[in-house]
């Protein structure tokens, strides 16, 4: 698909966000191993408790902290930065306790559906669905095979944000294999929540309606974002899915996705996760054969 | 205390220094967009630098006061008036039950800011009391104020020793629709051109109808991007990169027409090329700005943003000293 893709990663490039910010770009292009980095890092920083740092926010191929000024000097913390950049290195041998997740989702759902097709003008192409476009644009002979790809590795969790909760997944598939699109030509007004959207290299799960430019593909029946905390996987934080976070998006029909929604508005889902610890070198080496071993671990018992 | 709500405003809000340290599940800070006048405020009616106000925007309420109060409005020019008597800003008056605070047309600046003594008394949610309306939490229900709405103040004792403390006039800003913003290049501004680069500093970039909490968009020119072999992950346009995070000020040219400059309830990351970041000290100012007014953006380095920050500080702390 003519897009270069680097096993080496280049330098870091480290800048100031204003004077309460320092964002460091770890690398232009997304892969596994320099989020597995920026996750590293971040992890490290996270560790030392440095008084001065407010906020640590891990992203897909970054990372940005803000900071107080008046207590840390933005010099002095990008210089410690640069000696944890060091210890990680490539983050080889980077192991992560993290959860393995089942994140249902109904593909070409009718919500989704007239979603798009009221924003058709704002398409790169107009005639097809999101769907059909992108499974085209990939190389894909069917958009069913599309699907299926989609659904048949799971993804990593890589940064949270946007707007709260939203997670974008990138997906346990060696790079030839990954999947990329276009954003919107020019994005919608209207998003549902829990939409199933894919732009660039990422896919999310839209955690509140509202504008959006990613490619539109299905609805998950259950919630990454409870501002109530009703559900028992939303006690601890408003905010479900985790950096770092392995989801599996497991398509279902409209009978296990009304099932779903019952439970949810009933208060008694629970998304199915097992604990698991990640080792990103195993990913790395032969993502198919690790992603059927992760995935024993969620639906096995 | 109760203070009623007639006719809310164009959008008022209760915001206190903001919610911090929430920043990586997606969750902006809120609070005070112009946090030198909501600061002052509370400094003028004897509240902790962090109780939460009102903030008023463009358009004020109509607000009644059920008790003895203590109350400062600080911040735009829009003249308040109670009980329809012109009545001060920038100074600590005193409400009496009945009292009915009402505003005439904003005449310069954007946002008006009521410090209440005491402070206005809603639920803590996240250790802030911000507003943060696109999902609904904090401040009043999660929303801006409506009429019918009555809001609880804290405790404040006998304060009536605060009535009639002034800020001194060399310390109370002017608002003008010229205003100039100092930002520091950086982030991903590698992806502009240089000629877009010297184009987008000088530029007199006009403020577009799209002016928030969340961002303000401007118009007035068009910037360029280096081109290069889209990176994976970034999508094809050229304007996109592998979604990151955005600093609060922090500066993007989605498809190099329109750049946006983040505010208090930003969204926290995206695919947008970033260029640079409004400094710290002049984000009050850019608060204050509004639809049509102009802006131009000057380069500076850190120091000079450090001191800036050193200056803004300073000047807080001597207006918090001479009103004791």
């Amino acid at each position: 698909m003519g897009r270069s893709v680097d096993t080496e990663l280049p330098e870091a490039r480290y800048s100031y966000g204003g004077d309460e910010y320092v964002f460091v770009e770890l690398a232009e292009a997304m892969s596994l191993k320099v989020n597995f980095r920026a996750m590293a890092i971040t992890n490290k920083l996270r560790e030392e408790v440095i008084p001065g740092v407010t906020d640590i926010c891990p992203s897909n191929a970054s990372y940005m902290v803000r900071i107080d000024p008046d207590e840390l000097h933005p010099d002095d913390l990008i210089s410690r930065l640069k000696e944890i950049d060091e210890e990680v290195g490539d983050a080889e041998g980077f192991e992560l306790k993290t959860r393995v997740v089942d994140v249902p989702v109904m593909m070409e759902d009718p919500w989704t559906h007239e979603t798009l097709m009221q924003f058709r003008d704002r398409h790169q192409d107009p005639d097809v669905t999101d769907l059909e476009y992108s499974a085209r644009i990939n190389g894909y002979d069917s958009k069913d095979d599309f699907i299926a790809a989609l659904l048949g590795s799971p993804w990593l969790v890589t940064m949270i944000g946007f707007v709260p909760g939203l997670p974008w997944c990138y997906q346990l598939v060696p790079p030839e294999e990954q999947v990329e699109v276009p954003k919107y030509v020019r994005p919608r007004t209207f998003t549902p929540e829990r939409a199933f959207g894919f732009g660039g290299g990422f896919a999310v799960v839209y955690s509140v309606q509202g504008a959006g430019g990613y490619q539109l593909y299905g609805l998950a029946p259950a919630p990454v974002l409870d501002v109530e905390q009703k559900l028992k996987d939303f006690k601890d934080s408003m905010v479900f899915p985790k950096p770092g976070d392995v989801f599996n998006y497991r398509g279902v029909d409209r009978e296990e996705f009304d099932r779903i929604r019952s439970e949810v508005e009933d208060g008694t889902f629970e998304y199915r996760k097992r604990e698991f610890v990640f080792h990103a070198d195993r990913s790395l080496e032969d993502p198919h054969a690790y992603n059927r071993e992760i995935l024993g671990v969620l639906y096995g018992d | 205390m109760v203070i009623e709500i007639g006719q809310p405003g164009l959008l008022s809000t209760v915001q206190d220094a903001g919610r911090f340290g929430e920043y990586a599940l997606g969750m902006p800070p809120s609070g005070a967009m112009d946090l030198f006048s909501y600061q002052v405020g509370n400094y003028l009616v004897g509240n902790e630098e962090d109780a939460a106000g009102l903030e008023l925007t463009y358009f004020g309420p109509e607000l009644t006061f059920t008790e003895d109060a203590i109350i400062a409005l600080t911040g735009a020019e829009m003249p308040p008036k109670i009980n329809g008597e012109e009545a001060a800003t920038w100074e600590a008056l005193a409400v009496s039950p009945g009292d009915v605070l009402t505003f005439d047309y904003l005449r310069s600046g954007a946002r008006s800011y009521l410090a209440v003594a005491g402070g206005i008394n809603v639920p803590l949610f996240m250790h802030s009391r911000s507003t943060y309306t696109l999902i609904g939490l904090g401040g009043h229900e999660g929303r801006a104020l409506q009429e019918g709405d009555e809001l609880k103040t804290g405790d404040a004792g006998d304060r009536s020793d605060r009535v009639g403390k002034r800020v001194d006039d060399d310390h109370v800003p002017t608002y003008s629709s010229e205003t100039e913003l100092r930002v520091i290049i950086g982030l991903a501004s590698y992806r502009l051109t240089e000629e877009s680069m010297e184009e987008f500093l000088n530029t007199t970039w006009t403020v577009t109808p799209d002016a928030d909490r969340v961002g303000y968009r401007y118009k007035g020119g068009e910037l360029g991007f280096v081109e290069r072999e889209q990176p994976a992950g970034a999508g094809a346009d050229q304007a996109n990169v592998v979604d990151f995070g955005y600093p609060i000020g922090s500066i993007q040219v989605p498809g190099g027409v329109e750049p946006i400059v983040l505010m208090n309830d930003a969204v926290t990351g995206g695919g947008y090329a970033t260029i640079g970041t409004v400094i710290s000290a002049d984000r009050d100012r850019l608060a204050q700005t509004k639809t049509n007014d102009r802006t131009r953006f000057r380069s500076v380095d850190l120091d000079e943003a450090l001191e800036a920050r050193k200056q803004r500080r300073q000047q807080l702390a001597e207006v918090k000293e001479a009103l004791g």
